[in-house]
């Protein structure tokens, strides 16, 4: 029997409302299937399973708000027999989430017209809550109770964030890296103009819906850079740098309203520019819309800052632990440079590594942009 | 209270008859048995002996005839107050009250006003029958010229009179035929009369507002103390006046409870309750957390038998389970 627990998708994460079971006690699961959704500060995340098994029992009820680490369900190994009833661990709930009764008793069917009641609704709408995420009463109905069982209405969203929350949750995330972190910074401008013009020309080659943002090779050339120099490519745990053998870039995505979420990019350095790009799409809009996976909150290896949309010449950006390493890009823009001798007009771009110096040191930083700056010199072998 | 009296509500009528006859002499009683008789449910018991023949007129048993008399008295000038034995009777005198006594200042272009206060008992409860014992306010709501008031308590018993009284138009009041046994308090003092175009609100709640009128109110109270017991604060208003509605007591309760209860005598289709039900939903549909439930009488004229006449009329248990409806319970 494995234990089935709330998992932390972060640093900053305490707890996470169980929001429903997509598997179902006897339902067999396959490592990577999503099992339950948890509401976090980040939106709706899906949970996904490490383990091939049968969902053996669930402890705990949709709408509780339980903290990291709750048990939350048993599953039974492949090959195990069914283990004797057990005993039904109370999860331990924080007070202020009364349990709600089994669900949907006497269910609706999906696609049914909700049975709200009008002062539900309007305190609803009042409250900005989303009348979809709530649970009828055993009758089938919401009403003013179901709402008062509801977690704490928020005060701003977009897509399935809570913008408030999603603000402590960065608020807790970087004052715990700049206070346990000691960073240090190097930076390289980078001639861009290879890949710039390569990239314009391959944009003009490919139909409308197929076209490659800047973004992307800069990400594939980093994660490749990132492989030739160990060292900034993993995670800082218990006291130590455990490096990773792939790369998974998180890719800073900024939400509509305030705030932002570096889900992690997996196979960036393996996957082809467009396969990268449509798993850019897909993230961009998960995360717009609060529905991202959790191996995607997790995983992230090292990440990618772009702020060249918004004009910024440099970034220092800040580390997101527990990763080691972080790669602020600024803009691209035609300057002077000097190229052979001769003053010419190139596009130029910065970049800079913040480094956790517990774990490397500027030198490997200085490296890698040594080795970035080479691999986008080449931009048609990414 | 200091100086308050604890009376029954029949002393209440007969004293504010016997303040009205004794401060205004244009005030005279008339209707069915009201003189020698002392009237029917003994309210006027004792006046002939001391306001005489001229001012406690008997008459004969013609509902038409002597409401109609009590029109014209009032257009000349006098305060007639017409007791009419029980609504069911008073629809003989229905011509009169809504095609006289409702409409002449406005068909006289506001020159002429009827002064008149029509007394009657209504409501259901003494084995009375079919022909005794029904529940009528709403006909009488239904009609504007006219103000319709149904004192539920000793005190708006004994108060409510000479304020009806001192009313430039009709007003009829209904006294439940049930009630006249009841005791209560009068404060004491001076001035007992009391407004009449305003609900009262009987006890405080917050989880619903139960909305009622005349002879249901004990009932709706007793139901309050019985519900208060499993939790639910029921908040009580005694409507008092029927027409016209103090809607913004009604909906200022809603609004605050999100849930309304409405317990009338009178029968479901038609009733009272379905024009407040309407109201409800006209001035407070996004406050309502449940559809607004009415307690009213079974669709039957009342029956003679004891155990068919409570089941057919507004009971305690009827109230409170309307209430767990409306919590969801």
């Amino acid at each position: 029997m494995t234990d089935f627990r709330m998992p932390s998708l972060g640093a900053d994460m305490e707890e996470g409302t169980l929001v429903e079971w997509l598997k179902q006690p006897g339902d067999q699961l396959h490592r990577g299937d999503i099992i339950a959704v948890v509401e976090t500060q980040k939106g709706a995340i899906e949970i996904e399973v490490f383990h091939d098994g049968v969902l053996e029992k669930t402890h705990a009820n949709p709408g509780t708000r339980l903290p990291v680490g709750t048990l939350l369900a048993t599953i039974r190994g492949e090959g195990e027999a069914p283990g004797p009833p057990l005993p039904s661990a109370a999860p331990a709930e924080l007070p202020r989430a009364p349990s709600p009764p089994p669900p949907r008793a006497i269910a609706p069917q999906p696609s049914a017209r909700r049975k709200i009641t009008p002062a539900a609704l309007r305190r609803a709408i009042g409250d900005g809550l989303d009348i979809a995420t709530l649970t009828p009463g055993p009758d089938g109905i919401i009403g003013l109770r179901e709402l008062a069982q509801a977690p704490a209405p928020p005060k701003r969203r977009t897509g399935g964030i809570n913008l408030d929350e999603m603000r402590k949750a960065i608020a807790a995330a970087m004052a715990r890296s700049k206070r346990e972190i000691p960073h240090y910074y190097v930076s390289s401008t980078i001639d861009m103009t290879p890949m710039v013009d390569w990239l314009s020309a391959e944009n003009a080659r490919r139909p409308a819906p197929d076209r490659i943002l800047s973004a992307v090779p800069v990400i594939k050339a980093c994660a490749l850079a990132l492989r030739k120099v160990p060292g900034l490519n993993g995670h800082f745990i218990d006291g130590r740098y455990v490096a990773d053998d792939s790369v998974k870039m998180g890719v800073g995505i900024a939400l509509h309203g305030g705030g932002l979420i570096a889900p992690a990019l997996d196979g960036s350095d393996t996957m082809s520019l467009g396969d990268i790009m449509q798993r850019l799409s897909d993230l961009v809009a998960r995360v717009r819309g609060g529905r991202l996976r959790s191996s995607e909150l997790t995983d992230a290896t090292v990440t990618l800052s772009n702020l060249g949309d918004e004009s910024a010449d440099t970034v220092l950006p800040v580390i997101y632990p527990p990763q080691v390493a972080i790669i602020g890009v600024g803009q691209i823009v035609e300057r002077p440079w000097v190229v052979n001798g001769a003053l010419t007009a190139r596009k130029l771009a910065t970049f800079t590594v913040a480094g956790d110096h517990r774990a490397n040191d500027g030198r490997i930083a200085a490296r890698f942009l040594k080795v970035l700056g080479q691999v986008l010199q080449t931009p048609e072998a990414l | 209270m200091t100086g308050s009296r604890r009376i029954t509500y029949r002393d209440a009528v007969r004293e504010a008859l016997q303040e009205a006859l004794r401060r205004d002499p244009r005030v005279f009683l008339m209707g069915e048995d009201v003189g020698r008789y002392g009237g029917s449910y003994g309210c006027s018991k004792g006046l002939l002996a001391e306001f005489g023949e001229a001012r406690i007129r008997d008459t004969p048993l013609s509902e038409s005839a002597f409401t109609g008399a009590g029109i014209g008295a009032a257009l000349g000038g006098m305060r007639p107050i017409v007791e009419i034995m029980t609504v069911n009777f008073s629809l003989l005198a229905l011509d009169q009250i809504v095609n006289s006594a409702a409409t002449l200042r406005h068909m006289s272009g506001g020159q002429f006003s009827v002064p008149l206060v029509i007394r009657m008992a209504t409501g259901a409860g003494r084995q009375l029958a079919a022909q005794h014992s029904h529940s009528l306010e709403n006909w009488y709501a239904h009609v504007p010229g006219i103000k319709v008031v149904a004192p539920a308590t000793v005190a708006d018993a004994r108060g409510m009179l000479w304020t009806a009284l001192e009313d430039p138009d009709p007003v009829i009041i209904f006294e439940h035929a049930m009630l006249y046994n009841e005791e209560g308090d009068v404060p004491g003092g001076d001035s007992l009369t009391v407004p009449i175009d305003g609900a009262a609100i009987r006890r405080d709640g917050t989880d619903v507002s139960l909305i009622t009128y005349g002879g249901s109110l004990k009932k709706v109270l007793a139901a309050a103390d019985e519900l208060a017991k499993e939790g639910i604060s029921g908040e009580v208003i005694d409507l008092r006046s029927l027409r016209p509605l103090d809607e913004r007591t009604i909906l200022n309760s809603v609004e605050k409870t999100h849930r309304a209860v409405i317990v009338d005598e009178g029968w479901r289709s038609g009733s009272l309750a379905g024009e407040i039900s309407a109201r409800i939903m006209e001035g407070a549909f996004f406050a309502l957390d449940w559809p607004v439930e009415r307690v009213c009488s079974a669709e039957v004229p009342i029956p003679y038998a004891r155990h068919l006449e409570i089941a057919a009329t507004p009971q305690v248990p009827g109230i409170v389970s309307a209430v767990r409806r409306a919590m969801r319970r």
